[in-house]
């Protein structure tokens, strides 16, 4: 039987090779999958903290890390890590050690398996659930637990507060990152990641943000709600040192301290990537011919799977997708270091008072969006010469397994579906 | 992973129920609610497992992201010195626990009710090649449900052809709108009146 959720082509190049059983395979290509994950998981805050500070340095007028790893101080965050790692692993007298203990693993599990459905490039990912964006806002959505259980546990008031805040804070914001993310998606008719990066391949105007007025507004605040919801500034009142010492994290020490920043550069980065395929195009260039040039190279080898050539255009995709999560991360530690912070009940308000109403009326509008543009251009798009996006997505050809192929079973029966194909009030 | 499945099978299932029991004998509340969120999880876990992508995300949203979250957030701001155990007296451990076997007794019925095999050669003879351990298995191919799902929403089924859950959907959606409201005005602030 395939397997049910993690399926790849490389368990089936495995499989055509055969040197192994099934079951070895399996588990190889599980442990595959993890490995990669687990090591960009980790490599991203490293790379992160040293962008972090040599860009609040240069904004402040400083040099910022200069020696580690040779001229730009480049290995900051191993250095960090092994600064952290060597401390003492505290726990305060009136914690609840057990919760306490596991807090940040807590927080670390939900920002980690969040990646298990984010693409890198065509066919690139762990698992191509059809469901991707819904279930990566679901495991998401676990990360508030462990900050929670962090303030609780640690028996201290500063914790507790800045949990309280925290969690109010990070529900709050759920509500307009889900249905800002969902402007691109309705529009799209989709909610496989997969398809939603395939469907903007072309030209720079094939992207989601330039698909109607009102994906170009939700993609500003949808990174705006992403600032928010990891608990950066201006929104970072959970860790207000002037007023909460460290907030949640006030009595973590050492690699359990270094857990909650992890998944909180990690979370930024997943989030930043989720905003690039949502409506920056996703693992494509932008430049049409660049584009059809790379999907020419993946199908000239989709048939026999894993081919040298597929590979390197999901390469090439892959760099692309990690440059523009980049350039995003990079954004927000822009922000973070221009902006000055915001009051609690600022934050507050911002969110429930106008990022939900905006995110409701643009998913309005991106509902109603091309069926006005039928009644006034009698065409689905603004300008003539582009394909309607209903059309790019049916397009779409994943690099998919064989035993993810119901998209098309669906479609098939739907013609064959009397309801459908009966003249409906003519 | 046809040997694969069940060892997951039993690690989510195990872990569920395990969890669940963790819930009822453990007296601080905080980590009750932690309990809940691992049995809960757990329950995500197993639907993901049969390929149920969208029943799985779900779970997780609306009962561990969110009715735990608000439940973790009471509890919290409430637990706190002698308010943080809760002793359960016998006489409500007594009336729990009868509640709970004769709910195990409803479910061991129902589940024993069930012809096991003969669905399952229904579903061969059905049209589904292999049943459930062959090749071609699983009707809505692993987890990619979500089109027809939304279809069905809409009135039509797309493997049927009859019709959908247009009416309960349309339902369900007015009266979660009712309660967004409600909960708007319970919560917004009072403004006070002038006596004057």
């Amino acid at each position: 039987m395939k397997p049910p959720i993690i399926a790849s082509t490389i368990f089936e190049f495995l499989n055509n090779e055969g040197w192994t059983g099934e079951t070895i395979n399996f588990v190889l290509v599980l442990l595959l999958h993890a490995l990669l994950l687990v090591t960009f998981f980790h490599l991203v805050p490293g790379v992160a903290v040293w962008a972090e500070r040599k860009v609040s340095a240069r904004i402040q007028d400083r040099l910022g890390p200069t020696r580690p790893g040779g001229k730009f101080g480049w290995l900051v965050g191993l250095a960090d890590g092994i600064k952290l790692i060597q401390k003492e692993d505290l726990c305060p007298k009136d914690a609840d050690r057990f919760l306490f203990r596991l807090a940040p693993y807590l927080v670390c599990i939900a920002s980690f398996a969040a990646f298990i459905v984010l693409p890198f490039s065509d066919g690139w990912v762990a698992v191509a659930s059809d469901v991707g964006i819904f279930v990566l806002f679901a495991i998401l959505s676990l990360e508030v637990f462990g900050i929670v259980l962090a303030g609780w546990s640690s028996g201290s008031k500063w914790s507790l507060f800045g949990g309280i805040r925290e969690s109010a804070q990070m529900v709050s914001y759920e509500i307009p990152l889900a249905i800002g993310g969902l402007v691109p998606i309705v529009a799209l008719g989709t909610l496989n990641l997969g398809e939603i990066g395939n469907a903007q391949s072309g030209w720079i105007f094939n992207w989601m943000i330039f698909h109607d007025p009102f994906c170009f507004i939700a993609f500003f605040v949808y990174f705006t709600v992403v600032v928010a919801g990891c608990k950066r500034a201006p929104f970072d009142l959970a860790e207000a040192e002037s007023e909460l010492v460290g907030g949640f994290h006030t009595e973590y020490s050492g690699m359990r301290w270094l857990f909650f920043y992890m998944a909180e550069y990690s979370t930024m980065y997943l989030l930043s990537a989720v905003a690039a395929i949502l409506f920056l195009g996703g693992w494509h260039t932008g430049i049409g011919p660049v584009d059809g040039f790379l999907i020419g190279l993946r199908e000239s080898s989709t048939s026999e799977g894993f081919v040298a050539s597929s590979y390197l255009a999901n390469l090439i995709g892959m760099s692309v997708i990690l440059t523009k999560g980049a350039l995003l991360l990079i954004v927000q530690i822009w922000v973070r270091w221009t902006l000055p912070r915001l009051r609690i009940d600022q934050v507050m308000m911002t969110c429930l008072k106008y990022l939900l109403p905006l995110t409701c009326a643009l998913f309005l509008g991106a509902i109603l969006w091309p069926l006005i543009m039928i009644q006034i251009t009698g065409r689905p798009v603004l300008f003539g010469a582009s394909v309607p996006l209903g059309d790019r997505v049916f397009k779409t050809k994943q690099t998919q397994p064989k035993s993810r192929t119901a998209v098309t079973h669906g479609i098939q029966n739907l013609k064959t579906n009397p309801l459908l194909t009966k003249d409906v009030g003519q | 992973m046809s040997d694969m499945q069940p060892m997951l099978f039993w690690i989510f299932a195990s872990a569920t129920c395990l969890a669940a029991i963790a819930v009822v004998i453990t007296q601080n509340v905080v980590r009750m609610a932690f309990w809940l969120i691992v049995s809960l999880g757990s329950v995500a876990g197993l639907y993901f497992l049969v390929g149920a992508d969208f029943v799985g995300a779900t779970q997780l949203m609306i009962y561990v992201g969110g009715t735990v979250v608000l439940l973790i957030f009471g509890v919290m701001l409430t637990a706190s010195g002698s308010y943080i155990k809760i002793q359960a007296s016998p006489a409500e451990g007594f009336l729990a626990a009868g509640v709970g076997i004769l709910f195990l007794v409803v479910i061991t019925a129902s589940v024993a009710e069930v012809d096991w095999v003969g669905a399952h050669e229904k579903l061969v003879a059905g049209g589904v090649e292999g049943g459930f351990s062959g090749e071609g298995y699983n009707p809505k191919e692993q987890g990619n449900t979500v089109r027809p799902l939304g279809f069905s929403f809409l009135g039509m089924r797309t493997d049927s052809g009859n019709g959908g859950y247009l009416l309960p959907f349309e339902i369900v959606s007015v009266h979660l709108l009712v309660v967004l409201i409600g909960a708007a005005y319970l919560a917004r602030a009072k403004k006070r009146v002038d006596s004057n």
